[in-house]
C-alpha cells in the first residue's frame, strides 16, 4: 500500500490516478495514524512553501515525516514535497523540515540562454541528466524528458546527493537520493510513460541505497 | 533547455467532439477521451479541451469527460469554456485537469484571474486571448484589440495592455489566439506572437493559423512562442503529431521526442 501525504497542497488526485493506472493500491491522508499503515510514502504537492509548512505543522506531519525517513522506509518527494524536505526555502522565507541539508532558491530574474531571457516559472518538458544508476531510474531512456512547473529549485549542501541535473539557464538539482529517500522536482505523474516508469520503480524499490 | 510544446486543441460540445477526428483507417471518432488517448500516444506534450456547451445544465457531462481523460493520459491538460467562478475552476481541477483557461470571463471580471491564482496557484490559470488586428489608436496603441464572441464583438481593450495586466493579476500562461489567422491554415500571426511573448515573463502558447509544420517552426523561432496550439492539421490527419515533432527537431527546434 502506497500512502500519499495530503496537506492541502494542490491536486493530489493526479498521483493517485497514476498509481491506480499502474495497479498499485494507495491511500490519501493527512493523518499519521492512517499513513503509517503504508509500506511506502509519496510526498507530492504544488503550491507555496509557507502555506505547505503551516498545514504540515497543523496535522503534526512535520514531525511524522522525518520519523518515517529515519525508519528507513521508502519515501518519494515530488515538486513542493521535494522542496520542503530541505532546511529552508526562499519562498515566503520559510523554515522547512530540515531532512536534507540545503536551501530552496528562486531562479534569478536575469536567467538567460543564448542571450535570450528565460521565463519564470520553468514550465514544460526538460531533460534530466542522471548521475547515478539508482533503482528509481531503471529502464528510463537517456533522452527521456519530464514535466516541470516551478519558480524555485532545490540546492542541496552536498552535491553528492544529486542524482539528476537539469539545465535551465543554470544547472539545478532535478533529482536527489539519500538512502531510503528519493526526491524529484519534476512531476512523474504528468510525464507520460517515463514518468509512470519512475512511479512503478518506486513501488518496487525496497529503500536500499543505490 | 526547455522543449517547445506541441498542443492539440479539441472542441467539445455536450461531451462529444464538434469535429470528428480521423483515426487510423480513417474512422471518424467523436469521443474526446479516445482522441486524447490517440494524441497522447502520438506524443502530444499537453492537450487543450475547449467546452463550447451552450447550456450550463450540461456542464456535468464535461466534468465526466475530464475525469475519464485524467484516467487515460498522463500529461498535463487544460480545460476552457464556460468557467465563470472559482467554484467552476475547482470542479474542473478536482476532476483532474492541470490548468483552466479563462477568456471572455476574465475580460468581464479581471479579479477572476487573481482569485484563481490565489486558490490554485498561477500555474493553473491560463489566460485565453482572442485578438484582432486594428488601426493603432489612443485606445488600442498596439494595433491589436481584444475581441469576444468568436471575434464578432470588439471590446475596446488593447491586447498588449491586457496581456501585461493579466500577468500582473497572476495568470500563469497565455494562450494567444489570432482571430485573423484562425481557421486559415496559412500560418500563425508571427508579429502579434512576438510582441506578446517578448514582453511578458510567462509562457505564451501561439494559436490560430497552423497548417503545416513550417508554420509551427516559424512561430516557435521567429515568433518566440513557448508552445504551439494545433487543430485541423492533425484532426483531419494531414499530419500526425510525431511527424510534426520530427520535422521541428530536424529544423533545430528542441522538442520532446521520447514518450
Amino acid at each position: 500500500m502506497i500512502g500519499i501525504i495530503d496537506y492541502q497542497a494542490g491536486n493530489l488526485t493526479s498521483v493517485a490516478r497514476a498509481l491506480r493506472y499502474l495497479g498499485e493500491p494507495c491511500l490519501v491522508s493527512d493523518d499519521p495514524k492512517v499513513l503509517k499503515q503504508a509500506s511506502r510514502i509519496i510526498f507530492p504537492g504544488v503550491g507555496a512553501a509557507g502555506e505547505a509548512m503551516a498545514n504540515l505543522r497543523q496535522t503534526h506531519l512535520d514531525q511524522w515525516i522525518p520519523e518515517w525517513v529515519d525508519k528507513g522506509k521508502p519515501i518519494l518527494g515530488i515538486c513542493l514535497g521535494t522542496q520542503v524536505i530541505f532546511e529552508y526555502s526562499e519562498e515566503n522565507d520559510t523554515k522547512c523540515l530540515g531532512i536534507i541539508p540545503g536551501a530552496v532558491k528562486r531562479f534569478p530574474k536575469d536567467l538567460q540562454e543564448d542571450c535570450m531571457p528565460l521565463k519564470i516559472p520553468h514550465m514544460g518538458w526538460n531533460h534530466v541528466a542522471f548521475q547515478k544508476d539508482h533503482p528509481i531510474f531503471r529502464d528510463i531512456p537517456d533522452e527521456a524528458q519530464f514535466y516541470f512547473v516551478h519558480s524555485y529549485y532545490p540546492d542541496p549542501a552536498d552535491d553528492h546527493l544529486v542524482i539528476g541535473w537539469t539545465d535551465y539557464g543554470q544547472l539545478f538539482c532535478a533529482a536527489l537520493a539519500r538512502r531510503n529517500l528519493v526526491a524529484v522536482q519534476f512531476h512523474p505523474e504528468k510525464s507520460g510513460r517515463p514518468g509512470l516508469q519512475i512511479l512503478a520503480n518506486f513501488c518496487r524499490w525496497g529503500g536500499e541505497d543505490a | 533547455m526547455l522543449s517547445k510544446r506541441i498542443i492539440p486543441c479539441l472542441d467539445v460540445r455536450d461531451g462529444k467532439l464538434t469535429k470528428g477526428i480521423k483515426f487510423k483507417g480513417n474512422i471518424d471518432i467523436g469521443d474526446p477521451v479516445e482522441a486524447a488517448r490517440e494524441y497522447y500516444e502520438q506524443g502530444a506534450d499537453e492537450i487543450v479541451f475547449y467546452d463550447i456547451t451552450a447550456s450550463s445544465d450540461e456542464r456535468d457531462i464535461m466534468i465526466d469527460v475530464v475525469k475519464r481523460v485524467a484516467e487515460t493520459i498522463f500529461i498535463p491538460f487544460s480545460v476552457g469554456g464556460g468557467i465563470r467562478t472559482v467554484e467552476d475552476m475547482r470542479r474542473v481541477i478536482l476532476a483532474g485537469a492541470e490548468k483552466i483557461s479563462i477568456n471572455s470571463e476574465a475580460l468581464k471580471n479581471p479579479p477572476l484571474i487573481s482569485e484563481g491564482a490565489k486558490a490554485f496557484g498561477s500555474q493553473c490559470v491560463v489566460l485565453g486571448m482572442d485578438v484582432k488586428k486594428v488601426e493603432a489608436s489612443a485606445k488600442t496603441p498596439s494595433g491589436y484589440e481584444m475581441v469576444i464572441h468568436g471575434g464578432r464583438v470588439f471590446t475596446g481593450v488593447d491586447a498588449f495592455w491586457w496581456a501585461k495586466e493579466a500577468e500582473n493579476l497572476g495568470a500563469g500562461e497565455i494562450c494567444l489566439n489570432s482571430i485573423d489567422a484562425d481557421g486559415t491554415q496559412e500560418g500563425y500571426e508571427i508579429k502579434l506572437t512576438h510582441l506578446i511573448s517578448t514582453n511578458v515573463n510567462i509562457p505564451v502558447i501561439a494559436s490560430g493559423g497552423a497548417g503545416t509544420p513550417e508554420h509551427l517552426k516559424d512561430v516557435l523561432t521567429r515568433g518566440k512562442a513557448d508552445a504551439a496550439l494545433i487543430a485541423s492539421m492533425v484532426h483531419y490527419r494531414y499530419y500526425t503529431i510525431s511527424e510534426i515533432k520530427a520535422y521541428l527537431q530536424g529544423s533545430g527546434v528542441k522538442t520532446r521526442m521520447t514518450w
